[in-house]
């Protein structure tokens, strides 16, 4: 009897969890944010030879626990393989997904995700051998190409071949190091990914000068972090993170000057870095949240220089991924 | 505690805790309800969990367009297609590395087996060596063994090995002219370029080799085919009916492969030859017509045939030497050839120790083909608990189906290996 009536209480918990705590108190009670990161592309997130995750997906994860924590060192990071993200993030094994995933309508909805913005502007790409003397993406029918398995460009490659009535065949690897290797030893003529990955991946090939980039960009890869459905505060956490990175490197706020810039004139800035109003408690943080992820992790502008731009081995021109106010895309809320 | 029926049988039931038989269907009623209410609530907390959070559910996903690509279909497949087309593509490649796995594990495992027990010392050394390689090596190690090591070291499509009568004749004209025989040699290398462009070729993307096209009138020649099984198995029940009943034998072996060869020749000939071969052609980046084997495939059913061999030939040594070595005694005594002694009294009886894990066998092989994941297989498991679930993000229904089929194709496993396990099956008397 005494055992029957632990495992009712057993099944009572488990009805019981049904009813949550909310992921920011989760996340506060275990001390650490927990995020999902690629297992390893540099430039995005990959871990140096000291075992320290760097990359612009990983710096954003550190931006919202120093937001949280005031201590950007607060996160726990879990590599993942494409196939598998989606999964992690949806069983709550990790609370936000920073791996250079495509914004797409279905992930958005069917998937229960929201995604809180787009730190990356991107657009898929193919890499061939400079022997095969190929200079168009129009020239690949009959073409075998080494992909991703579990990503947009698997179905682009669908969508890109069928409108321009060629033939391919697809090789597809659950890993990006499989699908790296296969197409280094000849298993594929193509290699296919979004531009900026097949950038830093280049990087690695044997002999990076024998291959070549295609000019073709053949879909939109909008990259940026994303929350599962059904904790609104936590997705407006996340969000507003993003969105007062962008504002910082908008305002001249940086890393550097983030401590004078607190009694700056301007109420733009006092707004951002909590000197005025009561922002941070809308999503339940401290007021000073903004102030504490930019000063430990720097604006926008300058995680991106940092990790895939001009200051890193990639050197990616920025882009789409200026601010508007210089032409790009990036386009902070106004916090007010 | 001793059973109501020792106590005399008494007639009477008493409703009390006393009663071991009431006290048991009370405590294990107690205990269906458990689980059917832990299922229940498990169920209901998943249904509660997936609304929650707005993800899809049900099994509509099957019918909407799939838009990925497949390197392997043995049926029609395009990316408009569905989802539930692509399962049936995963699940016939799943079936296929399987059951071809199995033949060839099975004929490697009984030879190599056999070889174990030689008294030979030189082929018991090879047969041991072999079985500890393969059987201690992980099989995700020897898949990319075979994947990165070998066939990935062949040579692109532009300078694939070709294979066909061509070559061999052009070798033997060299061979011819080299010997002083030079009128001979440049006669073969005339004959060797009448043949064209080889038909079969190797290279880093497979194996490509001619696909039969089959004209008006290759229907006669199945026939023919058809009618050789059945003759043959005509042919068998009376060889064994003279046998036993005047002792003489008859070799249904030779005649049955004669008949086998033989007949539908002369349907061919009668015909006039109704199948023509569509030559592969180096066509861009790859070969075009022809059949494609492709590396992924190749790599996975050597690794899990070579590996699951090294279990099957232990099995099968275990099973020989299980049986007395009175046996073999008896029946050199009764004056049959150690070839004979082997197929009709020692396999015979071997068997019924070989079959239950040999069977364990085909199902451990059948559920490591999901590590052709590793290279890119496109099996059941990569390409719907890949690919399907995760662009669909309908977890808990992709795993049940998946679940579902693997059960499926292991209970039918053995069902079959069952079967024949009864029948091989010491009968008592």
């Amino acid at each position: 009897m005494k055992r029957i009536l632990i495992a009712a209480a057993g099944v009572l918990a488990l009805s019981a969890g049904v009813a949550k705590a909310t992921t920011l108190d989760d996340v506060k009670a275990r001390g650490a944010l927990n995020c999902g990161v690629t297992q390893g592309l540099p430039g995005f997130s990959s871990p140096d030879d000291k075992g320290n995750w760097t990359g612009i997906d990983v710096d954003f994860c550190r931006a919202v626990a120093a937001a949280i924590f005031n201590d950007a060192n607060k996160v726990r990071f879990t590599p993942l393989s494409a196939k598998d993200r989606f999964t992690a993030l949806q069983s709550g094994a990790i609370d936000v997904l920073s791996r250079n995933t495509t914004w797409t309508m279905s992930r958005d909805t069917t998937l229960g995700f929201n995604f809180a913005g787009v730190m990356y502007y991107d657009g898929q790409g193919f890499m061939v051998r400079k022997s095969l003397n190929i200079k168009s993406a129009k020239e690949l029918n009959g073409a075998s190409i080494c992909v991703q398995t579990g990503t947009t460009h698997e179905l682009n490659l669908g969508d890109y071949f069928r409108a321009n009535n060629m033939k391919y065949e697809v090789i597809a690897f659950s890993t990006i190091d499989e699908t790296v290797k296969a197409y280094d030893s000849g298993r594929c003529d193509v290699f296919t990914s979004d531009q900026s990955q097949i950038y830093a991946i280049k990087l690695k090939l044997t002999n990076a000068g024998d291959h070549i980039v295609l000019p073709e960009v053949i879909s939109k890869e909008p990259l940026g972090p994303l929350v599962r459905h059904g904790d609104d505060q936590w997705f407006d956490l996340i969000k507003w993170t993003y969105y007062a990175l962008l504002n910082a490197e908008e305002l001249g706020v940086t890393q550097k000057n983030a401590d004078q810039e607190v009694n700056s004139a301007n109420p733009e800035v006092k707004r951002l870095l909590g000197s005025d109003g009561k922002f941070g408690e809308g999503i339940g943080l401290s007021n000073d949240w903004a102030l504490r992820a930019v000063k430990q992790v720097g604006n926008y502008g300058e995680i991106f220089d940092r990790n895939v731009g001009p200051n890193s081995p990639l050197g990616i021109q920025r882009g789409l991924n200026k601010l508007w106010t210089q032409g790009g895309l990036q386009y902070g809320m106004p916090i007010r | 505690m001793t059973d109501a029926s020792l106590r005399g049988g008494e007639p009477t039931r008493r409703w009390s805790w006393t009663d071991p038989k009431l006290r048991s269907l009370v405590l294990q009623g107690l205990l269906g309800i458990f689980l059917i209410g832990m299922a229940w609530a498990i169920l209901a907390n998943a249904q509660a969990n997936l609304a929650r959070q707005g993800i899809a559910s049900g099994f509509g996903f099957l019918d909407n367009s799939a838009g990925f690509g497949i390197s392997q279909t043995l049926i029609p497949y395009s990316e408009s297609m569905s989802y539930g087309r692509a399962f049936l593509v995963g699940l016939l490649n799943t079936l296929l590395v399987a059951f071809l796995g199995i033949i060839i594990a099975t004929i490697i495992g009984f030879l190599v087996g056999v070889a174990r027990l030689s008294d030979n010392v030189v082929i018991k050394a090879l047969a041991s060596a072999y079985v500890e390689v393969t059987r201690n090596l992980p099989p995700l190690f020897q898949i990319m063994f075979w994947y990165i090591a070998v066939l990935a070291a062949l040579p692109n499509p532009r300078q694939s090995l070709g294979f066909g009568i061509q070559p061999l004749l052009n070798a033997l004209g060299d061979g011819a002219a080299a010997i002083g025989l030079a009128p001979l040699g440049a006669a073969l290398k005339g004959f060797a370029a009448s043949f064209g462009t080889p038909g079969v070729f190797l290279n880093n993307r497979g194996l490509v080799i001619p696909r039969p096209l089959f004209e008006a009138g290759s229907d006669v020649v199945g026939l023919a085919l058809v009618a050789a099984i059945v003759l043959i198995f005509v042919l068998a029940r009376w060889a064994k009916r003279r046998r036993v009943a005047t002792g003489q034998q008859f070799p249904v072996f030779w005649t049955s492969l004669a008949l086998l060869i033989v007949l539908p020749l002369i349907a061919g000939a009668a015909t006039g030859f109704p199948v023509a071969f569509e030559k592969p052609e180096l066509k861009g980046f790859n070969f075009a017509g022809g059949i494609r084997v492709i590396p992924e495939f190749v790599a996975l059913l050597l690794a899990l045939s070579i590996y699951t061999a090294g279990f099957i030939a232990e099995i099968v040594r275990a099973g020989i030497v299980s049986v007395s070595k009175g046996q073999t005694e008896a029946a050199a005594s009764l004056g049959l050839k150690p070839g004979l002694t082997m197929r009709l009294v020692v396999i015979p009886q071997a068997m019924r120790v070989i079959i239950p894990p040999l069977t364990s066998q085909y199902l451990n092989l059948t559920k490591n083909s999901t590590l052709g994941v590793a290279v890119g297989y496109p099996d059941l498991f990569a390409i719907f608990a890949g690919t399907t679930l995760n662009q669909t993000g309908q977890a808990i229904e992709i795993i049940a189906i998946t679940m579902a089929v693997y059960l499926t194709i292991s209970i039918l496993t053995t069902i079959v290996m069952n079967w024949y396990n009864r029948r091989v099956a010491l009968v008592e008397r």
